[in-house]
């Protein structure tokens, strides 16, 4: 019997999907990255160890799917992650500077190199733990320290050079 | 001005709220003598809330995406190896299927559908700490209009302060399939020791009305009736005892 159910990966889809897509920074390739991490997934469904974080050990699976097939993966020179715009939303109002913004750190993101933009996005966006994270990636907490300080000096070097009058990403809501 | 000694990764965990109360303020003095240190930790906090603002919104976007267990194998190695995929989809089938539990909610269907898609979106959106919900509960008006809109009827968040629940927001969710294409309400609620309960509304097609039922999955209760148009599903970690007060508390509203 699985240890898991197909169900309760798919539950975690979207949160899959959202680091994904600011990983790749195309739509496309996030799901197809998505796809094949579900696809690994199930097969490997026998190596989950009942009780542990089902969606840490995901993560580890889209890492290993994403570093072994680079190639596939690697993000695309146009920043489709916006593609069709921002989504209805309640407050879309603001929507042509959110669209701005969101372009410039996607942008910005696929200039970090992998190691550093999947760290800033598995704690920054992901919100897992330092450690959940060097579980995720198979590395020291210290690595995990170290590429999020240079991930995120990095990011932002990046952001105020592309917005200089803008003050980075601050913006008051 | 007294400055402790702070090294790069506790600025981060400060950034990341993973810092106890004697570091965070160890952290905070350094800050206060050190304006370049504090500007980065600004800007790292902006990041933090700038990807959350780019990319939540891809938590909320229909998709396609599923787990195939029947059809484990690529098309192109199908062609190499038909034998050992045929091999292999009956082994999934029967897995499938002697895996009773997932064969016994897809066959039961209705009602049961709903509570397990609540245990499902509990599961799913409980953890993010910082956006749980869309539209926050600060702006509750605007959260009710909009979900009542979506769902094309009207819906309601009750109040459940007397059980100790506060309102935190709500969320939509993509259509589940067997309700049509309307989407889905998920409003969330916490109380003082950060538990959180949720409760999802959906349109159902069937119209009729069922009497309260209770079904479980993994750590997550839930508590789930039809009431004419909208199905509802009340789901948490608590005892079935605690949940079911909630959930009559919720119905003698929506019904007063």
């Amino acid at each position: 019997m699985p240890a898991f159910t197909a169900a309760e990966i798919e539950a975690l889809i979207p949160r899959l999907r959202r680091f994904a897509r600011a990983l790749t920074g195309s739509r496309e390739a996030a799901d197809d990255l998505t796809q094949d991490t579900l696809e690994r997934a199930w097969a490997k469904r026998e190596l989950w160890q009942a009780g542990t974080n089902l969606r840490a050990w995901l993560f580890a699976v889209m890492h290993s799917v994403f570093v072994n097939g680079t190639r596939r993966w690697r993000p695309t020179e146009s920043l489709d992650a916006l593609e069709g715009g921002v989504p209805e939303r309640p407050d879309d109002g603001a929507s042509v500077e959110t669209a701005i913004a969101v372009r410039e750190l996607g942008a910005a993101l696929l200039r970090l190199p992998d190691e550093q933009r999947q760290v800033v996005l598995l704690v920054g966006l992901e919100q897992f733990s330092y450690a959940e994270a060097a579980d995720v990636l198979k590395v020291p907490i210290g690595t995990v320290m170290s590429r999020l300080a240079r991930g995120r000096e990095r990011l932002r070097q990046l952001l105020e050079e592309g917005s200089p009058d803008r003050h980075g990403l601050r913006r008051v809501k | 001005m007294t400055s402790v000694k702070v090294n790069e990764a506790q600025l981060h965990a400060y950034v990341d709220g993973a810092l106890g109360e004697g570091e965070r303020g160890a952290v905070e003095a350094h800050l206060a003598a050190h304006p370049d240190d504090a500007a980065r930790v600004s800007a790292y906090r902006a990041q933090n809330d700038a990807l959350h603002r780019a990319f939540d919104q891809v938590l909320d976007e229909p998709h396609s995406l599923r787990v195939d267990t029947a059809r484990p194998v690529a098309p192109a190695r199908w062609r190499w190896g038909a034998a050992l995929a045929a091999t292999f989809l009956a082994g999934a089938a029967l897995g499938a299927l002697l895996h009773a539990g997932f064969v016994g909610e897809r066959t039961s269907g209705g009602a049961a559908a709903i509570a397990r898609q609540a245990a499902l979106a509990h599961a799913a959106y409980v953890p993010e700490v910082r956006h749980p919900v869309e539209v926050a509960a600060a702006d509750e008006q605007h959260l009710v209009a909009w979900l009542s809109k979506r769902l094309d009827t009207p819906v309601r968040a009750p109040l459940l302060a007397a059980a100790g629940y506060q309102l935190l927001g709500g969320r939509l969710l993509p259509p589940a399939g067997e309700t049509g294409q309307a989407p889905v309400a998920l409003f969330m609620y916490e109380n003082a020791q950060g538990k959180r309960l949720s409760l999802l509304v959906r349109r159902e097609p069937s119209g009729s009305v069922t009497a309260f039922r209770f079904a479980q999955q993994g750590a997550t209760n839930v508590f789930y009736w039809i009431d004419g148009p909208l199905g509802y599903a009340l789901a948490g970690e608590i005892s079935r005892d605690e949940l079911s007060a909630v959930a009559q508390g919720v119905y003698r509203q929506l019904n007063p």
